[in-house]
């Protein structure tokens, strides 16, 4: 009894802080959702769906968000997996720390900074420039969906190597001489033992990464050049451009839903790949 | 030795009978020569063992036969082929690991159908279950085959390991310190479990241990290995009995040792000089020339204690007494010779009684069982 007075009375901070920072405000754009827009914008209370039955207005914003989150993913992990096998298990020691803080450098500079520059290194000036010159032709790649993947890609990398480079250190190296040793070539030996014992960290990564790419509007606002919309400029839009706070709020439902889905579906993911074990890495 | 000489079959070049060998194998890790000209064969169906303390090279020999080290210079031989550039995977040898290694993302049945699924062409999906049955059934773990890998014991882990690398039907079986996770008293029931496994199977078993009463109780042959050398290699009671070097003798079973310098050789007995002074009389172990050091080296079980003085008896004090069922461990004290180890039989203590620390006693051993040996 008195345990449980203490474990209440711990988690009350926490607990309150969620209740009025996350639950409360979730609560709000779900009635505001089913509301409408004010004659000078803003909220009247009604009871409609009109505003989910609007959304396909918004539709190329989920529609990119849809394809270049799942792809720039993708992308993130083709990159980061080696990269992070690599790292834990091809470099010694005192390499592995100064690469292991290279990769963690970018991050010591803020995004809004870091996509400035690639503003300047994929405008008219940067690599285009250099393509053209080398005879290729003009090509354009600012304010293009392929700027956008690129920023992303690059921004959200090392949240991908971390989790990945953890689950791979962790691996015994003598599991693959067991391979080996039983008769599987290396790469045989890569597919059957070191990649599905890395799982965990490349669901993990993966998560992380995607959750963050469905809300992200920054990395699409600079490089996108109001070209390529993710729901999260969509937002912007809608709560603080247009005022259309119901619609709004039913793009923000929507948004929310789709991760509940894909969190769902990571946590089933990670039960079946961690076993009965309970070893869910960084989550 | 005997139920190995019956079979012998020739495999080519690198001699008569021998399963492997090493010619002149020999390996670096930088600075550190971690097997130095190592030169051996492997009998077929022989249960070798390497054994020596840790860094003596016998990790460096095993991990050589499996293929995971390739030697700096030298060769070795798999059932008559030179294989040092043969990648683990083809060698047709198998490993059982010291902390067995075990995929921990697989069932124990998928653990122990790991080899037979690397074939190409791929065995059919019943037969390798038939197979990894009886695998598991030879280790005495039949049902356990849906089990994940941390629901086992440490026991149970070490019987799988065993099953992988064994349903595999390897040419060699190689053990690294297989043993040494388990409690003493599992390991001396996998001590007599795997001597009848590989008498069952007739599969060459070479072990790395470096627990002597290991190797000893299991092996048909011992190689003692010192600084990526072999220093002796022959059967446990060969190794016991006529020990080449003090090294020897000190790794094998216990004895006492006294240090002096040999003064005269007459046939097969010389007698040495203590730095007191003493003279001691013995069977000459290993050629040494008169004037060189040397050791003198008495098993325990050798000396006999009496509480009358004989002709050539040495007088000393008994310091300890341990009692250990079928014989009598004693610590013994000699005003030259220092403290001595006695092992007395229980039988030989049954009339006269048993000596009490404090007692003063008569310490003898026949000239035949102390041994003169080089000091390295």
């Amino acid at each position: 009894m008195q345990r449980r007075l203490a474990t209440s009375v711990l988690l009350a901070p926490a607990g309150l802080w969620f209740a009025v920072m996350l639950v409360l405000p979730l609560c709000f754009v779900l009635v505001f959702s089913l509301g409408e827009r004010g004659a000078a914008g803003g909220y009247v209370p009604a009871f409609t769906f009109e505003q989910y039955a609007n959304l396909p207005a918004r539709g190329q914003a989920f529609l990119n968000t849809l394809i270049l989150a799942p792809v720039g993913t993708l992308l993130a992990l083709l990159i980061a997996y080696p990269l992070a096998y690599h790292l834990a298990q091809g470099v010694g020691p005192k390499w592995r720390t100064m690469l292991l803080i290279l990769v963690i450098v970018p991050f010591w500079t803020s995004i809004l900074i870091r996509s400035y520059a690639w503003i300047f290194l994929l405008g008219g000036q940067g690599v285009p420039a250099l393509i053209e010159w080398m005879g290729f032709g003009a090509v354009r790649l600012i304010n293009t969906r392929f700027a956008v993947l690129t920023g992303i890609v690059y921004g959200y990398l090392p949240l991908m190597v971390l989790p990945i480079y953890v689950s791979l250190e962790r691996l015994d190296r003598r599991l693959l001489e067991a391979s080996a040793d039983l008769g599987a070539p290396p790469l045989r030996s890569f597919l059957q033992v070191a990649l599905p014992l890395s799982l965990p960290g490349v669901a993990t990564g993966c998560m992380l990464v995607f959750i963050l790419l469905m809300g992200e509007f920054l990395i699409p606002a600079m490089l996108g050049g109001g070209k390529v919309f993710f729901i999260g400029n969509a937002l912007v839009d809608l709560f603080l451009q247009s005022r259309n706070w119901a619609f709004g709020a039913a793009v923000a439902v929507t948004l929310v839903a789709i991760m509940l889905g894909t969190v769902t579906f990571y946590l089933m993911l990670m039960r079946r790949l961690g076993g009965a074990r309970g070893n869910v890495d960084l989550i | 030795m005997q139920r190995i000489t019956g079979s012998f079959e020739t495999s080519g070049r690198d001699g008569e009978g021998l399963i492997a060998a090493f010619r002149a194998a020999t390996k670096r890790f930088g600075d550190v020569v971690a097997a130095d000209a190592l030169t051996l064969g492997i009998v077929r169906g022989e249960f070798l063992s390497f054994l020596g303390p840790s860094g003596c090279g016998k990790t460096t020999a095993l991990r050589m036969l499996a293929g995971f080290e390739t030697p700096t210079s030298g060769e070795v031989f798999l059932d008559g082929e030179e294989v040092s550039a043969v990648p683990p995977y083809r060698r047709p040898v198998n490993m059982v690991f010291q902390h067995y290694a075990l995929f921990p993302h697989l069932t124990v049945a998928q653990n122990i159908a790991y080899g037979l699924w690397q074939r190409r062409p791929r065995p059919e999906r019943a037969e390798i279950a038939r197979q990894v049955d009886r695998a598991l059934a030879m280790v005495r773990l039949s049902g356990f085959g849906p089990r994940r890998i941390w629901e086992m014991s440490g026991g149970q882990q070490q019987r799988v390991a065993l099953a992988r690398a064994i349903v595999n039907e390897p040419k060699i079986l190689l053990l690294d310190e297989p043993l040494a996770a388990l409690d003493r008293k599992l390991r001396r029931e996998m001590q007599i479990e795997l001597q009848t496994l590989q008498r069952e199977l007739g599969i060459t078993f070479v072990l790395v241990t470096h627990d002597q009463e290991e190797a000893l109780s299991m092996s048909d042959r011992i190689c003692i290995m010192r600084g990526g050398r072999i220093v002796q290699i022959g059967a446990p009671a060969d190794l016991y009995d006529r020990p080449h070097n003090r090294y020897v003798a000190d790794f094998v079973g216990k004895s006492n040792f006294v240090d002096g310098v040999l003064r005269e050789v007459s046939g097969a007995l010389g007698r040495i000089e203590t730095a007191q002074g003493l003279g001691l009389g013995g069977r000459m172990g290993g050629p040494v020339a008169p004037g060189a050091r040397v050791t003198l080296s008495i098993r325990p079980e050798q000396i006999g204690l009496a509480r009358a003085a004989q002709p050539g008896a040495e007088p000393v004090s008994v310091v300890n007494r341990i009692f250990l069922g079928e014989h009598t461990e004693y610590l013994v004290r000699h005003a030259q010779l220092g403290d001595l180890l006695v092992l007395v039989p229980r039988q030989a203590e049954a009339g006269a009684g048993g000596f009490a620390p404090g007692e003063s006693a008569f310490a003898s051993w026949h000239p035949d069982a102390a041994l003169i040996l080089p000091q390295d």
